[in-house]
């Protein structure tokens, strides 16, 4: 390649070409892709700010029209909606706790490269990824150990993920040098002191990237909670919200799930609400974390 | 960090033997803490992935509820009802025409755009676009569902209000609510919402490219888009195949809660796949166990055989292929 450098070599890089009319074309096309992303939500909250009256009259479209707060103390007066937003957030904080202490305690020593039986323990868990079982032998087999209908169904199961694993294994392995280890280890510290003292606190990006993934995915989901539960105290919010969708669609017959749906539904202000009682805490986080998620989504391409 | 249970530490003497089971003491012996480190994952491992597979069996029995495990075993019989079944066929032919259409549409949307964020010059208006970009793939199913219904509303949803304004259509586009709309509007929504966050992958790609190639191929009279074909492609074609492998897995995927949250009556005819099958044929007031859990092992299976299957075509072909 070098040959092919010519004369000019050492002279700088790559020379600015102009601004062309495909540089142009290319930012007009993400700048309105961009905007597909925002303006939904602008008309959203316009739309929570806005009187029942305006929104029938199809009046709203990015900024509310007969700004009231209504809506938002309707759904604060609601004793269903705080008590689920606050169980969400529960289950959501103690599914990513204990998701990032059992995957940093199986990251860890399988990040060892000389520790005998890793290559083993790792297929065993890399089996599940790439098969599971499905709906209802889950199903059974909760009903045998006797978390159905319970809060741990909602938690427990989801806390260990094989590939979330890998991924902050690969990070143990490949962003920390393995001499830190050496020189620990002949300073007379255990294994247990250099991985708390050592790699944990070096480790910031991958924890944060994979709290992120579980709280979002906590957060969002609904599934499990339709699969695995039938209290209406064990109903996260994602759940509420969509069996308050559910009633405000066209011609759907209400089956006995959506009574609540029914019984909230749903001046479209309301559910404009709800819809940003649901998304506001990821909004809230995400900014903070967004740095480090591309590094995770990386290490996830790194084949372990 | 965790009780400290010891696994080997009676045997410390051993250390050092030859044989198998003694290197195995003393390996356990010198290394107790990381074994004992895996103990409380494993047996997240253990209980809820591997104690699921022997229920597997339900498949091959005719599951009553009163009976329970006890239930009469009938081989294959559950499947060969499942194949006649007329709801099954619906839900399968969705799943793949769905799928096909997804890996058609979706799979090549992130590259572009990778391709495009990467011919992107000013840093600010980069970063800016890119956290915008990503920000959907963190929103609920729920709630894109919602804001989709919002938005695309025959009568008082923005787009057709918007639309009708400006003199365009006379009367709201059912986007949501007629079966063939649906289907556009759907798979549509799906690109939005994966798009930013898929281009990640192959902009790190992209950044493992060597620069020096960029510099001789500019040297040598390539134009930006000589470049792109020539060097920005072929650099992110291993990651794209992988990626591609990993998604014909998925060839009869079908997310619940997407799907669940975007159904209604109207379109009921396209909206009804696999995991809507499996949902309601066993949690439903039907309750076959049996039929809902003989579809679900064929949904895994038929996905593992097309990793298996596409990782091997991806290798006759010279690439490198999953592992």
């Amino acid at each position: 390649m070098t040959v092919s450098m010519g004369k000019r070599a050492g002279k700088p890089r790559r020379r600015m070409e102009q601004f062309s009319a495909a540089d142009a074309a290319i930012m007009i096309i993400i700048v309105l892709l961009c905007l597909t992303c925002v303006l939904p939500f602008v008309h959203v909250i316009a739309k929570s700010l806005s009187s029942s009256a305006a929104v029938l009259s199809k009046r709203v479209f990015f900024w509310p029209e007969g700004f009231n707060w209504d809506a938002y103390t309707r759904v604060l007066n609601s004793s269903l909606m705080v008590s689920q937003l606050g169980f969400t957030a529960q289950i959501t904080i103690a599914q990513t706790v204990l998701s990032l202490v059992v995957t940093a305690l199986c990251a860890y020593p399988l990040s060892r490269r000389y520790l005998p039986g890793r290559f083993v323990i790792t297929m065993i868990i890399m089996v599940t990824m790439y098969f599971s079982a499905g709906l209802i032998p889950t199903y059974l087999l909760y009903k045998d150990i006797g978390i159905l209908n319970t809060v741990w169904a909602l938690v427990l199961p989801g806390a260990f993920s094989a590939y979330n694993m890998l991924i902050m294994r690969t990070y143990f392995m490949t962003s920390i040098p393995d001499s830190l280890e050496e020189s620990a280890i002949i300073d007379g510290a255990s294994h247990f002191t250099v991985f708390a003292r050592i790699w944990l606190p070096l480790s910031k990006p991958v924890f944060a990237t994979l709290a992120l993934w579980v709280a979002v995915a906590r957060w969002n989901g609904y599934a499990d909670a339709m699969y695995y539960t039938t209290k209406r105290t064990l109903q996260p919010i994602q759940y509420l919200l969509y069996n308050m969708i559910l009633s405000a669609r066209p011609s759907e017959s209400l089956s006995g799930e959506s009574q609540i749906g029914a019984a909230l539904s749903a001046p479209e202000a309301l559910q404009c609400a709800v819809i940003m009682f649901a998304t506001v805490p990821i909004l809230v986080i995400y900014p903070f974390l967004q740095k480090y998620f591309v590094k995770g989504v990386m290490l996830g391409a790194v084949k372990g | 960090m965790i009780a400290q249970r010891s696994l080997g530490r009676p045997l410390k003497r051993s250390f050092g033997t030859g044989s198998v089971p003694g290197r195995a003491i003393a390996a356990a012996a010198k290394y107790w803490q990381l074994y004992a480190m895996l103990v409380l994952p494993l047996a997240f491992v253990i209980l809820f992935n591997y104690c699921v597979y022997p229920n597997l069996r339900i498949a091959f029995m005719n599951y009553r509820p009163a009976k329970g495990w006890a239930s009469d075993w009938v081989g294959m019989g559950t499947f060969a009802k499942v194949f006649k079944d007329k709801d099954f066929f619906r839900a399968f032919r969705n799943t793949l025409v769905f799928n096909i259409a997804d890996i058609i549409l979706q799979f090549p949307a992130p590259i572009i755009l990778a391709l495009m964020i990467n011919e992107l010059r000013a840093k600010a208006f980069k970063r800016v676009s890119q956290t915008i970009l990503y920000l959907p793939h963190f929103l609920s199913s729920v709630i894109v569902a919602s804001v989709a219904y919002t938005l695309f509303r025959p009568e008082t949803g923005l787009v057709n209000v918007a639309l009708t304004n400006a003199g365009f259509i006379a009367k709201g586009i059912p986007f949501l609510t007629e079966k063939w709309h649906w289907v556009i509007t759907y798979l549509t929504i799906n690109i939005w919402q994966q798009i930013g966050w898929g281009s990640i992958i192959y902009l790190a790609a992209m950044m493992g490219i060597d620069p020096t190639l960029y510099e001789a191929a500019t040297v040598d009279g390539a134009g930006r888009f000589k470049r792109l074909r020539h060097v920005t492609l072929p650099g992110i074609r291993p990651t794209i195949v992988m990626l591609l492998i990993m998604r014909m897995g998925q060839l009869l995927g079908s997310g619940f809660e997407r799907l669940n949250a975007f159904g209604n009556v109207n379109v009921r005819e396209f909206q009804y796949q696999l995991s809507i099958y499996v949902y309601e044929k066993g949690l439903g007031p039907a309750g076959d166990f049996s039929r809902s859990a003989a579809v679900g092992l064929f949904q895994t299976l038929v996905g593992l055989v097309m990793v298996l299957l596409s990782d091997r075509a991806a290798k006759l072909l010279g690439e490198d292929g999953l592992v």
